[in-house]
């Protein structure tokens, strides 16, 4: 397997873990996990300026799990994921977001919140006028600026 | 070696005014001056936005806030960027810098200071009054609000008089919401002005809700000087040179500002010659300018025979509060401001403090931003009931901040780094910064009153961020005006006490905060300074 890219293929395995642990599949909703492969390659060719610090939270989960976290049984899985969530920081906190800016742009996961997945340009949306007699009450108060 | 430049000389020739800084404030002067025919040049580190690019025109909108689009300059990093070292600062520094400056990069709110903002020593016996008033300023606010395009309603209670050339933004899901919560508590509030543009505007587009607008709007609905001011200055005749950085201005031997040394866009050293010359680098950039110009003629910094340049910096502290209701809100579906509130704006000392705050209420965020921000809440759990739980969240966040006003005190400053350079090599900026007594009661109190909104909303899961960490939008005092030259460093209209040939139009400016976003403020007093300077232009030295 190529190591060209900004993860090893150990720390891909672990991404692929973790973000499983973090955001499990549900046929409920009708949508994929996190680890589901369209989701991991968006996660890792999009790294970029996050690659490090990405790359120094697997490091953090490798030390916690003394194994390939795949290679785990799910629950210490499952531990070893929330005791690197637990911990916290700059790199755990930028894993994170690399892995929950990649699901929630997911064409399926966007659909099944009620969303289009495109781009707010050029469509915009629309916003409702609302009602403006709410004003009423407060047009009536007096000028509650100070005078200087 | 020189080069002739569209007919104007060489390049390198001396102008007659040198503008550094191509924002909200250089942008407005640039434009005001123009009618003297005068030669005006703006030097601008950053480049021209171009909308195509804007992160609303595609589908990892929300992920380049964290990014490219990041309001930090620490983060974003752009080449046109300067590092700042905001360690010793609860509230980070956030800016942004290229052709439009701050307001390619802002929500757009446009209050203005209220008149009692400029007597609050009068008034309230703290800080110091502005050597302005209020009305002084009134016919620029007016041309600004012109200029730059202002959406609002006329006949708000809690702000004088002013009628925005635009209507207002609909109030949508979340402004309904939040307006029927303060009737019920009978507070006040109000549609914000706002320079999204409601209707086709000179040009501008009218708002289609993109809802992504403090990072730039592809729409060009929302003002920011590249396409407002800047046009009309360029067809004046203004230069405007970008990718240029100014590393520093120099003196002659009466002590006047001889020019600037700076970097093109080619990393070439070059030295401009100017007759004037004009600061509008916004509260941390000019008092980093000012501090590596220093000299044997001004060993303290040029302009600082005060010692104040660089002292007095305040932010407006935001306490953020929100919540989440039953209903969906507009969420990320609109621009992110609907509502203000200055039912807390002036004093009442019963509650524990003087001076006060705006309420600026939001209409939510998008899924990625609610994801992230929910999930480092502890509100969004890992594996299950993950969905469940995004589910209840995403679309129905309802929220506001209290953006409080901050009072100037000295050790709140702008020094240069000793370690930390920009990419030219020229000393960084280094913040340091606490939270005053009175803004933390401040806070503390805009808190609670939040959360009675938001009980008032049948809001739950109440989450607050106070301090906002990235909330160091508003960079003000760093050379503020005055009439006494040891209190303050450029006078009533903007001309530096000691460099009677240099002028500061920025933030820099603000003698105290007032508790609203400052930016219609700024570009009025850069309005007000350029007609004073063309008022007074056969005795500008004098």
């Amino acid at each position: 397997m190529s190591t060209d890219g900004p993860l090893t293929p150990t720390q891909s395995d672990d991404l692929r873990a973790i973000a499983a642990v973090m955001i499990p599949a549900s046929t409920e909703f009708d949508v994929p996990g996190a680890d589901d492969p369209v989701i991991q390659a968006d996660i890792v060719t999009t790294l970029g300026r996050d690659a490090c610090l990405v790359r120094e939270a697997l490091d953090e989960l490798a030390c916690l799990a003394s194994a390939p976290l795949a290679a785990l049984d799910p629950a210490r899985r499952e531990a070893v994921a929330m005791e690197l969530r637990a911990k916290g920081g700059a790199a755990v906190e930028t894993l994170t977001r690399v892995v929950l800016q990649c699901y929630y742009r997911d064409d399926r996961v966007v659909r099944s919140l009620g969303l289009e997945p495109r781009p707010p340009y050029p469509r915009g949306h629309v916003l409702e006028d609302g009602d403006w007699s709410l004003l009423d009450p407060v047009r009536a108060r007096p000028p509650m600026w100070r005078r200087a | 070696m020189l080069r002739r430049v569209h007919g104007k000389g060489s390049m390198n020739d001396p102008v007659d005014v040198l503008i550094i800084g191509a924002g909200a404030s250089g942008a407005a002067v640039a434009w005001s001056l123009a009618e003297t025919k005068m030669h005006i040049l703006c030097l601008e580190q950053g480049g021209w936005m171009n909308p195509a690019t804007f992160p609303s025109t595609g589908r990892d909108w929300e992920a380049r806030f964290f990014g490219d689009y990041s309001p930090s300059p620490n983060i974003r990093a752009r080449p046109e960027d300067y590092p700042i070292n905001d360690d010793n600062s609860p509230i980070k520094v956030v800016n942004f810098n290229g052709v439009g400056g701050g307001t390619v990069m802002y929500t757009a709110h446009f209050p203005r200071l209220h008149p009692s903002d400029f007597r609050v020593n009068s008034l309230d016996g703290v800080a110091e009054d502005w050597p302005i008033d209020y009305d002084t300023l009134v016919p620029f606010f007016e041309e600004n609000d012109r200029m730059m395009g202002v959406s609002g309603l006329a006949g708000d209670p809690g702000v004088p008089p002013r009628n925005p050339p635009m209507p207002p933004l609909p109030l949508g899901r979340s402004g309904t919401m939040l307006a029927k919560a303060m009737n019920r508590l009978g507070w006040h509030w109000w549609p914000s002005d706002t320079t999204v543009a409601t209707v086709d505007y000179e040009g501008r587009a009218r708002c289609i809700n993109l809802g992504h607008c403090t990072p730039a709007c592809a729409q060009g609905a929302k003002a920011s000087t590249d396409i407002t001011y800047w046009p009309a200055a360029l067809r004046a005749g203004v230069e405007l040179r970008t990718h240029c950085r100014v590393r520093e201005i120099t003196t002659d031997e009466q002590g006047m500002a001889a020019g600037v040394v700076y970097y093109d866009a080619d990393g070439i050293e070059q030295f401009q010659a100017a007759h004037v010359i004009v600061l509008a680098c916004n509260g941390v950039g000019t008092p980093r300018l000012l501090l590596n110009s220093a000299s044997g003629r001004f060993p303290n910094g040029l302009a600082n025979s005060s010692g104040l340049v660089g002292r007095n910096l305040m932010f407006h502290p935001y306490a953020q509060v929100y919540g989440y209701v039953a209903e969906e809100t507009d969420s990320n579906r609109a621009p992110p401001i609907c509502l203000w509130s200055k039912e807390f704006y002036e004093t009442d000392l019963s509650r524990g403090f003087v001076r006060g705050y705006t309420f600026q209420f939001g209409r939510g965020v998008g899924p990625v931003a609610e994801a992230v921000a929910s999930e480092a809440k502890g509100l969004l759990p890992w594996g299950a009931g993950h969905h469940d739980a995004f589910r209840r969240l995403n679309g129905h966040r309802l929220g506001m901040s209290a953006i409080c006003e901050d009072l100037p005190e000295e050790h709140n400053r702008v020094t240069l780094d000793p370690v930390l350079k920009d990419s030219h090599g020229i000393p960084a900026p280094r913040i340091d910064y606490t939270l005053g007594e009175n803004t933390a009661r401040m806070m503390e109190h805009g808190i609670a009153r939040a959360k009675e909104i938001l009980a008032a909303a049948e809001a739950t899961d109440i989450c607050v961020n106070s301090p906002i960490l990235y909330g160091g939008w508003h960079l003000l005092g760093t050379a503020r005006m005055g009439e006494d030259p040891a209190r303050s460093v450029v006078n009533r209209w903007g001309r530096s006490h000691d460099v009677k040939n240099l002028f500061i139009v920025d933030g820099s400016l603000f003698v105290t905060s007032g508790g609203v976003n400052p930016t219609s403020t700024i570009q009025a007093l850069a309005l007000y300074i350029a007609d004073q300077m063309k008022q007074r232009l056969a005795n500008l030295f004098d």
